[in-house]
């Protein structure tokens, strides 16, 4: 029978919400690493009983957990992650250069197809692949090593690679982000990237149209129609027709089009949803109002869908990693709050209920569909 | 055997009670005590201190015989208590809090 299992990071643990295909009665575990920041987990496609987490904290650092039973039992695996040769210096908030420090793990992306591969978004912002389940990982240097490294400077959450897109008809071809350096896209399995912000504007920047420099919050792609990508910029939801190459900006009448996640519908390639944010000082919704905007048209036209969410004194963030979708014949949207809530929509948006309302502060939410 | 006591969170992490006993050969130091027990639970390796430079984690302390060890060189030799087993080595999570 078909399911789902959501898997929940928090700031004081991790949570797997699991139901059949009807997406009513959810069974919830954990807390899994209780007491710790879980800032990402991830299942393979390859095998759904393969689940890799990010486990960190400020007392004794990041380990890395895999589960080989469907989260049920964990192993710390390898969590040494250190630069490729001698880091050298980026740009620090005062303008001065700082070395390159490693302080957690952001982001986990298990490969498309291969169980043992997954890559990993660290701070301060770098790539690291494993390809022996986790046990041992390596830089993919080429990507810090890009001549506008050493200009990179971090924004306000640490200067961190957060998001990573694997193209599923090209596994060569990856699409990651960091905060505030901007998009990129290796062509060659990692070895090299090149920046891809042409057509962002950043007025924050001293030259808001710089190659580098922009604070990408995420971005997301339909897996039939890879070059196609959207972006959720700090402000700004943008668009790319030609694999990031060239960006358009596609917020059309969303009420702030500040925000940080992103989703495609798993069945539409013009199906995407965002999280408005009221701007970047004030991390909550428009009017205290908890909505998600949807577009079906690939941008520019937006409806709120509010039904089963909060419409007043709703002050919640939404995170960059805390907003996912299902694969089911009627595609499941799922988000999760920094007020601890995870809701759920079973019919692509239209309607939705809390599948928990009390956990710590969400900080990421990806979904399995079981077969 | 070497005594260590461990904080609750390393102890889960682990799979031991509060205390785990270790035979260290030679010197009994912060570095021989670490590297024995990294060797015995490798799953500890990186948490207590950094996987290169072998620096001590921030929020992390060292106590033994009421005293605060912490910012002792690594390679100093630990009371004799401790090498005698008769008091136990205490890796601390710092209080952090307000």
């Amino acid at each position: 029978m078909s399911g789902v299992r959501v898997l929940v990071g928090t700031r004081k643990g991790a949570f797997a919400l699991t139901s059949d295909d009807k997406r009513e009665e959810w069974d919830i575990s954990g807390p899994h690493f209780a007491g710790w920041e879980v800032f990402h987990l991830k299942g393979s496609p390859v095998d759904q009983n393969r689940i890799y987490a990010s486990q960190s904290g400020g007392w004794f650092g990041q380990l890395i957990q895999r589960s080989d039973d469907g989260g049920k039992t964990w192993e710390p695996v390898g969590n040494e992650f250190t630069y490729d040769g001698i880091p050298g210096t980026h740009q620090w908030y005062d303008g001065t250069q700082h070395p390159w420090k490693f302080a957690r793990v952001w982001h986990l992306e298990p490969s498309l197809t291969d169980v043992d591969t997954i890559y990993a978004g660290v701070e301060d912002a770098a790539m690291f692949r494993s390809t022996d389940g986790g046990k041992s990982w390596q830089e993919l240097s080429g990507l810090r090593c890009h001549p506008s490294g050493a200009s990179w400077q971090p924004g306000a959450g640490g200067m961190c690679l957060h998001t990573i897109v694997i193209d599923p008809t090209n596994p060569k071809r990856i699409y990651i982000a960091i905060s505030a350096a901007g998009a990129f896209r290796t062509d060659d399995g990692g070895e090299t990237w090149q920046p891809i912000n042409q057509g962002l504007k950043s007025d924050f920047m001293p030259n808001p149209e710089a190659e580098v420099g922009h604070c990408v919050h995420n971005l997301a792609i339909h897996g039939s129609r890879p070059d196609v990508v959207f972006m959720q910029k700090h402000w700004d939801v943008m668009r790319s027709d030609n694999a990031g190459d060239m960006w358009h900006e596609v917020s059309g009448n969303l009420p702030s089009d500040f925000g940080f996640p992103i989703a495609v519908h798993a069945h539409e390639p013009d199906t995407i949803y965002v999280v408005p944010i009221k701007s970047d000082s004030e991390h909550f919704p428009p009017d205290g109002k908890l909505r998600v905007y949807r577009s079906r048209t690939g941008g520019n036209e937006w409806e709120a869908l509010t039904d089963g969410l909060p419409q007043n004194d709703c002050y919640v963030n939404v995170l960059r990693d805390a907003m996912a979708v299902d694969s089911l014949d009627s595609c499941g949207i799922y988000f999760g709050t920094t007020g601890g809530q995870v809701y759920a929509s079973a019919n692509g948006g239209d309607s939705w209920s809390a599948i928990v309302r009390d956990l710590p502060a969400v900080l990421s939410v990806e979904v399995q569909t079981l077969r | 055997m070497i005594r260590v006591e461990l904080p609750a969170h390393l102890r889960t992490l682990a799979r031991v009670g509060r205390e785990v006993a270790l035979q260290v050969e030679g010197p009994v130091t912060q570095r021989s005590i670490l590297d024995a027990l990294e060797t015995q639970y490798p799953m500890l390796r990186g948490t207590i201190r950094d996987h290169v430079t072998q620096q001590r984690r921030p929020f992390v302390r060292f106590f033994a015989c009421e005293e605060d060890l912490s910012h002792e060189p690594a390679n100093a030799p630990l009371p004799d208590a401790v090498a005698h087993g008769t008091e136990p080595f205490l890796i601390v999570g710092a209080i952090a809090g307000g």
